[in-house]
């Protein structure tokens, strides 16, 4: 770096702000793909959490005061898929996914994500995306990562998910089908989970589909009452299943894997019903 | 696997036999050792040719041509400089009948002040017609991994078997992709020919002049504001490795040639002690084609595609068809330059 000085300073103040016990974590995570570079073959650096890690325990924990359920459900070791409802315009649910998996799990973890591919294109939040082991989608990179025993968080709903209106919310749109196919494919174990208060952090009265093809957005959504995508400090319930094994080909016909996909979609759509039963308050 | 395919069943019952042919064979060997095959090596007195030529002279009688001298060639390479798509070329080619053709591709071949447009492709083509006609056994193209295209969407490690994407924007890139489906396409038109696709990723070593060598011995280095891409690199002495492996009887394909791990520029310049300097994209662009304009530097902006995606590529069909595998780390690799 230009300023080394600089930088080195920067990132000590950075770590100031990590809590002890995560910093404790954060070493425990599987390092077993790393290279003589520290970087595993996708160009992540668990280190780098470290930096990222205040920021994102802060809104885990003072923003949308996450409270977590079922996290004895995530594997200690070995690969599996966490496949759930994306909600929420922007994706804060990940973020929290991941955030909660790191601190909460009885084993750390380190959550690999499916990210936009446009996301390469942005200076410095891919190189943050890529350090982080948050990976432009792509089946074959998903595969690969299973393959190596890493935990793989897909979010089947994609787009239509994120940025559905506040009259459909907590219903679920379409799964796709390649996340059950990478899960026969590689043998993972898919764990289920749900995010309840997501929905409520940006509501979207309609979406403007020609500006957002304009603009080469995936949507235009309006928001009331804050106009911007940025988050109200709902309350989030993070739910996890227990894990789901299949067993079949991955190359089965269309029929037979929606039958596989439909289990999960039912299972995480009884998650979601059964958290908003649960829930008492949308912000408390 | 090639190998272990080929040498047991010939060796195996002819143990068995009494002692004439068992003297015979070791009298064949001793011939064998006499007269070496003869392998014709292109662009020889590119960087990438002399090194190869060094490295294969040891085993091969290597008969080397390029319009340019090879003066500091090992004594016994035979260097012409002749021009692949004139008649003297072919005519000496002809007369040489070499038994293996190595290729060196336009990736690895740049040579300062002239326009190539096209002359490659059509020394290509002259020189397939010429593996036809002298019935060469083996025919070795070196592609470059860099021809699937560094760009947002791949991250992933690519397979022999993407599509050649890099080629829209960079005219010596097309070049490069129409050399490689021009080779491609004389798998099936020529299968008496034993024909071998290696796309290397960047190759650095001692001798190499190329760009990214250029740019790792840099001691202040641009890099792009806010991109870090991971990348590949291959050690010379491994890719001549590979390419010794790939004449080896058997091997046929395409295969990716990639050093054992991978890692991110800043921490590649930071092996190198290289001083990186970030600057932001469209500056660092405007700054190079103002200098290109005034014949300040050779290099174009649209390469600084390389500082922004990566490119990165599966080598796991070299390991296990061909029994490739780089012997120096990526660290030993970038001291050695």
């Amino acid at each position: 770096m230009a300023f080394p000085g600089l930088m080195s300073r920067v990132t000590d103040v950075l770590e100031g702000f990590l809590d002890p016990q995560l910093r404790k974590r954060i070493d425990a995570l599987p390092r077993r793909n790393l290279n003589e570079f520290g970087v595993d073959p996708f160009g992540c650096d668990p280190e780098i959490i470290k930096l990222i890690a205040p920021a994102l325990t802060f809104l885990k924990n003072r923003y949308f005061r996450v409270e977590t359920h079922g996290a004895e459900h995530i594997p200690a070791d070995g690969r599996f898929l966490l496949i759930g409802n994306h909600s929420g315009q922007l994706p804060f649910d990940a973020a929290m996914v991941g955030t909660t998996v790191l601190t909460e799990a009885p084993t750390p973890r380190l959550v690999r994500s499916m990210v936009e591919r446009w996301s390469a294109d942005l200076p410095f939040v891919n190189e943050l995306f890529v350090r982080s082991g948050q990976i432009v989608g792509d089946p074959r990179v998903c595969a690969r990562l299973l393959e190596a025993d890493e935990a793989v968080m897909v979010f089947p709903e994609g787009v239509k998910g994120i940025s559905k209106l506040f009259a459909q919310r907590y219903q679920l749109a379409d799964f796709g089908q390649g996340f059950m196919r990478l899960a026969l494919q590689t043998r993972s174990p898919i764990v289920p989970f749900a995010v309840i208060g997501a929905e409520e952090q940006a509501p979207a009265i309609a979406d403007i589909k020609p500006l957002a093809r304009l603009l080469g957005l995936p949507a235009a959504p309006i928001i009331f009452p804050q106009f911007l995508p940025l988050p109200m400090p709902t309350r989030y319930r993070i739910w996890f299943g227990e894990p789901m094994e299949f067993k079949g080909a991955a190359d089965d016909d269309d029929d037979v894997v929606a039958a596989h996909v439909k289990k999960v979609k039912n299972t995480v759509q009884r998650m979601v019903d059964h958290g908003l039963k649960r829930r008492t308050s949308v912000f408390f | 696997m090639a190998t272990r395919k080929v040498t047991p069943p010939t060796t195996a019952p002819e143990k068995k036999a009494t002692a004439k042919p068992v003297a015979a064979q070791a009298e064949r060997r001793s011939t064998a050792r006499l007269a070496r095959p003869r392998i014709l090596v292109t662009s020889g007195a590119s960087d990438l040719g002399r090194v190869l030529c060094r490295r294969l002279h040891r085993d091969f009688d290597v008969v080397s041509v390029d319009t340019r001298a090879f003066p500091d060639r090992p004594k016994d390479v035979e260097h012409h400089e002749v021009d692949l798509r004139r008649k003297a070329a072919q005519t000496l080619i002809k007369k040489k009948k070499p038994e293996m053709v190595v290729h060196i591709g336009p990736m690895h071949d740049e040579r300062p002040g002239r326009a190539r447009g096209g002359s490659l492709l059509e020394a290509t083509a002259a020189l397939l017609k010429l593996v036809e006609e002298v019935g060469a056994r083996k025919f070795v193209v070196l592609s470059a991994a860099t021809l699937y295209g560094p760009s947002p969407v791949s991250a992933a490690f690519m397979s022999e078997d993407a599509a050649l994407l890099g080629g829209q924007r960079h005219p010596r890139m097309a070049d490069a992709i129409a050399v490689d489906m021009m080779v491609q396409s004389f798998f099936w038109k020529s299968p008496g020919t034993e024909t071998v696709i290696l796309r290397p990723v960047h190759i650095i070593g001692p001798h190499m002049q190329n760009l990214v060598s250029r740019y790792l011995r840099m001691a202040r280095a641009p890099t792009l504001l806010g991109f870090d891409p991971m990348l590949q690199l291959v050690h010379e002495d491994d890719l001549t490795d590979a390419v010794v492996k790939a004449l080896g009887d058997g091997v046929r394909g395409v295969f990716n040639i990639t050093g054992p791990t991978q890692a991110p520029l800043s921490r590649v310049l930071a092996v190198r002690g290289t001083n990186a300097i970030p600057l932001p994209g469209p500056l660092l662009a405007a700054a190079l084609s103002r200098m290109g304009a005034f014949r300040l530097t050779r290099v174009k902006d649209d390469e600084l595609v390389h500082l922004k995606y990566a490119c990165l590529v599966d080598g796991k069909r070299a390991s296990t068809e061909m029994g490739f595998t780089a012997s120096r780390g990526l660290q030993d690799a970038l001291r050695d330059m």
